[in-house]
């Protein structure tokens, strides 16, 4: 029994209960207006605050991942980005590692065969589906601005267009979705999010390494989308009661309109939960990946020195010491001293050997 | 190799890919013969004022450890937190995706699963929950968090010096996290109890001592040369005058002492003689060697960042004590790693010396510019491109070489073309092994960053075992015989792994095959390569 | 090597990023809107199904009678009432709401949302006759 995934589940479906729960003996108030307030506040503060003790903490050496040919003879061609001399190369590598996980692309998978054989396959569903995970939540939150800003902008509404392009209906009396036009964008995010579910459940070596931590936004952030889309294709809420609410958020105006059902209190508390545990958790590595020592640092240590702002002077052993323990020795072999030796020199006593 | 090391075939059927359905944490740790080294002698320990200096055994249930062990790992964790921004956010941001799980050559020869990367890092990582996030505090084991125990500390000691520094993982890393730098952390962690392992702590005393990890003096570091130098004319006439610590010239030469002690990188040391006795001949070529400075490689960096700047702090002093231009720098790994992204900040400025320039191409070696030294594959490379050797590349047809990277200049530099070029032109059969083996994604030889012991053998050859069976592929293929490489510590470890997984193939340094190959002026008709092996005839017609 | 700089710069793009709608609406008062009923429509009193079935569902109804009129030339709706409608946006919706500007449009513009009934039907079509 795997009792990490559990707990994650279980704590999901507590928070569907409590939002569920809440609402139907009248909080509507404190789910719709009061817990939004406060995710966003520590969100923001929280990030913040991750952020700045990253920045608090120096970068002692410059020890970039090099991950192709160094720039060094005229005649050789270097990696410009995967092993960067330049800013601008940095900058291409640090775009193409947060835009396309350039690193996860090179991903592979290692088989064991008989004779020994080893084997090294090109693993690409990893980079696929996370390329796929983050591009659509990526897109369903920008799509969420209609929501939030009035009159909708122009690059949100042909965002809505390309997202609905593919024309996808199905009407049966028992499961309809056609109308309002279906978003490729939520469908992606949800089989996404569920592929990185089950590889964490059924890889043995990504289960023996899952946390419950792991779990727990992938569950929660499963709800949210399909909360999303049963709210859009199936239970039919009041858009615009509903955006009179987002509306009433962001002007600074909270109401709670009636026509708002359950279904979306229970979408925006998971909501609300995923924005107040971001900065505690591992999602912060949507700050972490700009700060990483290993990929935003050029290579370009022997052409320009690095700073270490905490470089301090430590005890050495200098040539004099070393002379003075082996003058004769060194002598008798015919190198060269600093110091001839007038008298007989003092004898180390320190003379065990060792190899 | 000791007895007790398991057969290739025994080793082959313990491992297991499909780590077992249970709690890591609740897996205790068994510090198991074969895969661990001795601990660290007290007297090198106290040579270099580490502390806790003390006879101890890992197997002991007392490791000695201070009263307030705790404590002090505590504060070190934190002190190391809030100096290097590497440990703190790699402690954040891994999102336990397992792109790394399979990239480990230790997972992948033993299929131990606290050997992912992923993992090893959590060992830290559970423990920066407990004592440095609130999460970890309140919600324990459930937030992956736990506290540190001395079970704990025998998992970080055993699994920190099972890793080699690699980097593998971090090129597959979605965020970059490295490791290298986690273990880096680990072992400083470890080394203020005074856990070290013997087969680093050692040769941390000697080089602090005599200049070099073997704990060679200067009388007999020249001696050993001197011994090459005499093998070298009795198979090539010619007698290469080296010189010692002499200063006022150009060059200062530095590369790791096992080129001069051990085989097969003695024959890379000839290798380096006769290439500066041809071009002193030739061009007037000034390099010196050092008997201070006489190591390129630096186990203080397997030791702690303080150990490592100690250690490295002979390369400056001694070059600007003899007073050369430039410093050259020879086929080493993780001394590329050190020189090429620490020295400059740790020991620079170098305003002392010249920003390098070949005295024979005129080549200014701009990539160099602030640390002012330059590794002798790019020296030689350029060289050969500027038509300044005579070469004989058929010298080496007996031969048919693959190269390996080696884990620092490949993913610490970038180290990647230089070599190869320099191989291609002095061997006429060379095959690069398969592309998921070699450069950036290149295998660790198994024995790296102090873990070239005798008595943690399994371990070495199980890491050794991604490396040795791409070998054996194209020693398969192609009937590859001779694996090159450009680091010290492959030459030792190399051999023994080729040894017990692809037998057939040997070892050796660029240079050596630079070395057989360079037709130095007045020499007598060879007959043998530097190992003193017959070389092939001269009619043979090179097949392709 | 000081980035502290770079990174605040980051941190506060990123923030107002993040706050861009409180930002974007300051100052804007933006009531829910509010459709106007033609005298025709008050007078009917009630449309083919309840108010909250229209405001919430009315693009499925309306999918439908399509759907049952292009395929299966059936042009006859009971409601649930048991009253009988002609399947027909022209005929039927916009008889009552011939107001599309004030009736239909200020929602679907307030929600962003573009039906395409009017790629081939016309606003009013009374007006057009």
């Amino acid at each position: 029994m795997n009792v990490k995934y559990m707990y994650s589940l279980l704590a999901v479906v507590a928070l569907l209960l409590i939002a569920w729960i809440g609402v139907a003996i009248g909080l509507k108030v404190v789910f719709g207006v009061i817990f939004p307030y406060l995710a966003v506040i520590i969100f923001i503060a929280g990030f913040a605050y991750r952020v700045m003790g990253w920045a608090r903490s120096a970068v002692p050496f410059a020890i970039p991942t090099t991950c192709g040919q160094q720039k060094s003879l005229p005649w050789i061609k270097p990696n410009a980005v995967d092993n960067p001399f330049s800013k601008s190369g940095v900058v291409a590598r640090m775009a193409l590692e947060i835009l396309l996980f350039r690193s996860l692309f090179r991903n592979t998978r290692m088989k064991l065969h008989q004779g020994p054989k080893l084997a090294y396959n090109l693993e690409i569903f990893l980079w696929v589906g996370a390329l796929a995970f983050h591009w659509a939540f990526f897109t369903v939150i920008v799509r969420h601005l209609r929501l939030f800003l009035n009159p909708v902008p122009m690059p949100i509404q042909l965002l809505e267009n390309v997202d609905s392009f593919f024309r996808l209906e199905i009407l049966y009396d028992s499961f309809k979705m056609a109308l309002p036009g279906v978003y490729m964008s939520g469908l992606v995010l949800l089989l996404a999010v569920t592929y990185l579910l089950l590889r964490r459940l059924f890889i043995p070596t990504v289960r023996y390494i899952s946390q419950a931590a792991d779990y727990f936004p992938l569950f929660l952030i499963f709800g949210i989308a399909l909360t999303g889309i049963l709210m859009r294709y199936f239970f039919k809420v009041d858009i615009v009661s509903t955006k009179e609410l987002t509306m009433g958020l962001v002007t600074f105006h909270p109401t709670v309109p009636d026509g708002v059902s359950t279904i979306f209190f229970i979408h925006l508390f998971f909501v609300c939960t995923l924005l107040a545990y971001f900065p505690f958790s591992k999602l912060m590595h949507l700050g972490g990946i700009f700060l990483s020592p290993t990929r935003n640092l050029p290579a370009d240590t022997r052409a320009r020195r690095h700073v270490n702002p905490w470089n301090y002077p430590v005890p050495v052993h200098t040539y004099e010491e070393y002379e003075d323990e082996f003058r004769d020795k060194m002598i008798e072999a015919g190198l060269p001293v600093e110091r001839m030796p007038e008298e007989t020199p003092e004898e180390q006593t320190d003379t065990d050997e060792k190899e | 190799m000791a007895d007790e090391t398991p057969k290739p075939e025994e080793l082959i059927a313990k491992i297991n890919h499909r780590p077992a359905f249970e709690d890591w944490m609740q897996v205790p740790v068994e510090i198991r013969k074969g895969m661990y080294c001795y601990a660290s002698n007290p007297k090198s320990v106290e040579y270099v004022g580490l502390p806790n200096p003390r006879q101890w055994n890992p197997l002991d249930e007392d490791w000695k450890l201070p009263e307030n062990w705790k404590e002090i790992l505590f504060e070190g964790f934190r002190e190391r937190l809030e100096k290097f921004r590497t440990f703190k956010v790699f402690m954040d941001i891994c999102v336990r995706c397992g792109a790394c799980a399979d990239k480990c050559h230790f997972f992948i020869g033993t299929g131990d699963p606290k050997n992912m990367p992923v993992l090893r890092a959590e060992l830290l990582r559970s423990v920066y929950r407990h004592d440095f996030t609130k999460a970890g505090r309140i919600l324990g084991k459930i937030a992956g968090a736990r506290p540190m125990t001395f079970e704990v500390l025998k998992e970080w000691w055993y699994y920190l010096f099972q890793c080699t520094e690699c980097r593998r993982c971090s090129v597959f890393c979605p965020y970059g996290i490295d490791t290298a730098e986690i273990t880096i952390m680990g072992r400083e962690l470890l080394n203020l109890l005074g856990l070290n392992i013997d087969w680093i702590a050692t040769p941390v005393a000697n080089c602090y001592r005599t200049g070099n990890h073997l704990g060679i003096q200067p009388h007999a570091f020249v001696d050993m040369i001197d011994f090459f130098c005499d093998d070298i004319e009795e198979i090539t006439g010619i007698r290469p005058e080296p010189q010692f610590n002499k200063k006022g010239a150009d060059i200062l030469f530095i590369t790791p002492s096992g080129d001069v002690f051990a085989d097969p990188g003695t024959y890379t040391c000839m290798g380096y003689l006769m290439l500066f006795h041809y071009l002193k001949e030739k061009y007037g070529f000034d390099i010196t060697w050092s008997t201070y400075a006489s190591e390129g490689g630096n186990f203080g960096f397997f030791t702690s960042h303080e150990m490592m700047k100690r250690l490295n702090s002979k390369m400056y002093m001694e070059a600007k004590r003899l007073g050369v231009k430039w410093i050259l720098g020879g086929e080493c790994g993780h001394m590329w790693r050190v020189i090429n992204q620490y020295m400059d900040t740790m020991n620079g400025p170098a305003d002392f010396l010249e920003e390098p320039v070949s005295p024979i191409t005129g080549t200014r070696f701009e990539n160099a510019r602030s640390t002012k030294m330059v590794h002798i594959a790019e020296f030689t490379a350029d060289l050969i491109k500027h038509g300044k050797l005579e070469l004989d590349p058929s010298r080496n047809d007996n031969l048919r070489v693959t190269f390996h990277d080696s884990c620092n200049p490949s993913r610490g530099m970038g180290l990647l073309e230089e070599p190869r070029y320099v191989i291609k032109k002095v061997c006429n059969h060379f095959y690069e092994m398969p592309a998921n083996t070699i450069r950036e994604q290149t295998f660790c030889c198994g024995s790296g960053a102090g873990l070239n012991a005798g008595e943690d053998m399994e371990l070495r050859m199980a890491g050794g075992l991604p490396r040795a069976n791409a070998v054996k592929y194209v020693h398969e293929k192609h009937g590859v015989n001779m694996l090159a490489c450009i680091c010290a510590i492959d030459r030792a470890a190399l051999p023994t792994s080729m040894q017990y997984w692809v037998p057939e193939v040997d070892v050796t340094g660029v240079h050596e095959l630079v070395g057989n190959a360079l037709i130095l002026p007045g020499e007598t008709e060879r007959t043998t390569d530097l190992r003193g092996e017959d070389l092939p005839g001269m009619e043979e017609e090179a097949d392709e | 090597m000081n980035d502290k700089k770079l990174i605040i710069a980051g941190l506060v793009i990123f923030i107002a990023i993040a706050l861009f709608p409180f930002l974007y609406n300051m100052g804007k008062a933006s009531p829910a809107p509010d459709p106007v009923l033609t005298p025709e429509a008050k007078a009917a009193k009630q449309c083919v199904r309840s108010r909250q079935y229209m405001r919430a569902d009315h693009m499925h109804l309306l999918d439908q009678w399509r759907h049952n009129v292009v395929r299966d030339a059936n042009h006859i709706y009971v409601s649930p009432n048991g009253k009988q409608y002609e399947m027909s946006l022209t005929r039927t919706c916009l008889e009552c709401h011939s107001n599309k500007a004030e009736f239909c449009d200020r929602c679907h513009d307030y929600a962003s949302v573009r039906p395409y009934c009017w790629d081939c039907h016309l606003d009013n079509p009374k007006e057009n006759k």
